[in-house]
């Protein structure tokens, strides 16, 4: 497997004081999908707002260490965010559809990067639609507002969002944490067939979806990563202690 | 039993009581606007909205005053409307919590304290002498701006900042930079409620006389104003003239322009209303 992200001493502080990572080294496959779990406040989220940037609209006091995309360290002020976030794209833990109709939604990503052609725009909608599962749901009503949309359909539409883009690298924020186990199982299967084109890095909303999900897994507690293994192997055979006493369910 | 009884009475006097104090608050305005226009209606007529004053005032029409309070509104909102939508974007998506900013919004809220008759006496230093635009509608417009330029800031900011931040930060993570994600995102969903607070700037702007009395307002005028450089009338000063510098005023006529003002300002509240209450239907959040 090649490694598509290399993350290298990561340490990041925010301006209140709270450390979120401290030292974080973790070699991310190509695709894949790399599950990052552990108890909350454990610096996943940061981890992965490190990986588009958007830790740039945080308050954030110190970082050190580096990530290495394709070979380009991320983290470096003179890099192009903008390129980046296309490359990098994001799902969020509520669905936030944008106060548009669901084809706007689609399409406002690539708007923006400077695509006009009608034709294509239609194309990458029905495309990234597809692939987030939803097409056959809204294809009779993309000109209907976004919000219209349940909960599970809002957050597929919000995927289909970023895929559009065409990113290479798909980071989702405990996606299916607001939706019923039927949409998380719809999410879950989407997963599934994108890693075959893309690189995924997944925070789950519980242990299960981490065991059903993981190709790789890695655990963090506060802030700390404590083991990074295969997923089959980290969730039958942990090596850690904490790893173990946490995937039993003894904390957290 | 008994307890419960008493309970229900206290709470039916509260009720009433609160009822009562809410229709002592519009009686006074319910009652001003039925006045107005009871005393006022039988002077208006098409010579009276169209004509000039003459006979010193006592006769004829208000058509320069109505024509003047116009030009003075829309100069009103040719400086304050981008000055404080520019000012509300920066404080709200890019200032952050500095001794600066804290000052500039000290400075806004404080701005928006001063008595009218000030702002006047201000711009009568400024605009009319130091930077000699004379006694005319540039220098009254310009005074009147400083004067709303506060209820606009903060409106828009109100309205910028109600918009989820959620958004902002969806925005960002496809590509957006954050120009892009207030044009937009931002200002398209706070534009009803930044119109509502323009407008009611403006309204403010339209009655108010001191700050256009040492710097743009005419007691009487033969013509219209023909440039920004020229004084003008308004429908304010006029009334203020017509009321307590002519002596045997017909009281008809300061009833007609008490209406006029009246009507151009609730106008103004109408439309403001309408596009509040059309956007707070058709918003997405």
């Amino acid at each position: 497997m090649v490694d598509k992200i290399i993350i290298e001493n990561l340490s990041l502080q925010y301006s209140d004081g709270v450390e979120s990572l401290r030292n974080v080294s973790l070699n991310i496959p190509e695709n894949a999908v790399t599950v990052l779990f552990g108890p909350a406040g454990g610096g996943k989220s940061t981890l992965l707002r490190c990986l588009n940037r958007l830790n740039d609209l945080t308050e954030v006091k110190a970082s050190a260490g580096r990530i290495m995309i394709d070979g380009e360290n991320v983290l470096d002020p003179k890099i192009d965010v903008i390129a980046l976030r296309r490359k990098v794209g994001m799902v969020f833990a509520r669905p936030v559809p944008l106060p548009m109709s669901i084809r706007e939604n689609l399409t406002y990503g690539l708007e923006l990067a400077g695509e006009k052609r009608r034709s294509k725009l239609d194309e990458a909608v029905e495309r990234s639609l597809k692939l987030a599962a939803i097409w056959d749901e809204v294809k009779d009503r993309l000109h209907e507002p976004a919000i219209a949309l349940s909960g599970g359909q809002q957050q597929r539409v919000c995927l289909a969002r970023v895929l559009a883009l065409q990113p290479e690298i798909i980071l989702l924020d405990e996606p299916t944490s607001g939706l019923d186990p039927i949409s998380t199982g719809k999410v879950e299967a989407a997963l599934v067939e994108l890693k075959k084109e893309f690189t995924i890095i997944l925070v789950p909303h519980s242990v299960q979806q981490a065991g059903r999900t993981a190709d790789y897994a890695a655990f963090f507690l506060q802030g700390e990563l404590i083991e990074y293994n295969e997923g089959k192997a980290l969730f039958t055979t942990p090596k850690e202690k904490r790893t173990e006493d946490y995937i039993t369910g003894r904390f957290g | 039993m008994k307890l419960s009884i008493n309970r229900h009475l206290m709470q039916r006097l509260g009720f009433t009581g609160i009822t009562l104090m809410a229709i002592a608050t519009v009686t006074p305005i319910v009652a001003v606007v039925i006045y107005i226009l009871a005393q006022g209606l039988p002077a208006i007529s098409a010579e009276f909205l169209t004509g000039f004053p003459h006979d010193g005032m006592r006769a004829g029409g208000i058509l320069p005053a109505i024509v003047g309070t116009l030009y003075l509104t829309i100069g009103t909102a040719i400086f304050s409307v981008p000055l404080g939508i520019a000012a509300a974007i920066y404080l709200s998506e890019y200032a952050s919590d500095t001794p600066l900013t804290r000052t500039i919004r000290i400075a806004i809220i404080n701005l928006a304290g001063i008595p009218s008759v000030v702002y006047g006496l201000f711009g009568l230093g400024l605009f009319v002498l130091f930077l000699k635009f004379g006694t005319s509608i540039l220098a009254a417009s310009m005074t009147l701006s400083i004067m709303t330029l506060p209820v606009i800031i903060s409106t828009a900011e109100e309205a910028l900042r109600s918009v989820p931040q959620a958004f902002r930060t969806v925005s960002i993570s496809l590509g957006a930079t954050r120009w892009q994600t207030i044009r937009r995102i931002v200002l398209k969903e706070a534009l009803p409620g930044i119109l509502t607070g323009v407008i009611l700037g403006l309204e403010r702007a339209a009655g108010e006389t001191a700050p256009i009395l040492f710097t743009g307002a005419a007691f009487f005028l033969p013509r219209l104003p023909g440039s920004p450089f020229d004084a003008t009338m308004a429908l304010p000063y006029h009334l203020f003239v017509i009321s307590t510098q002519v002596p045997e005023m017909p009281i008809k006529i300061q009833y007609g322009t008490a209406l006029v003002l009246l009507v151009f300002v609730l106008t103004m509240n109408l439309i403001a209303t309408v596009i509040r209450s059309r956007a707070r239907a058709k918003r997405q959040w």
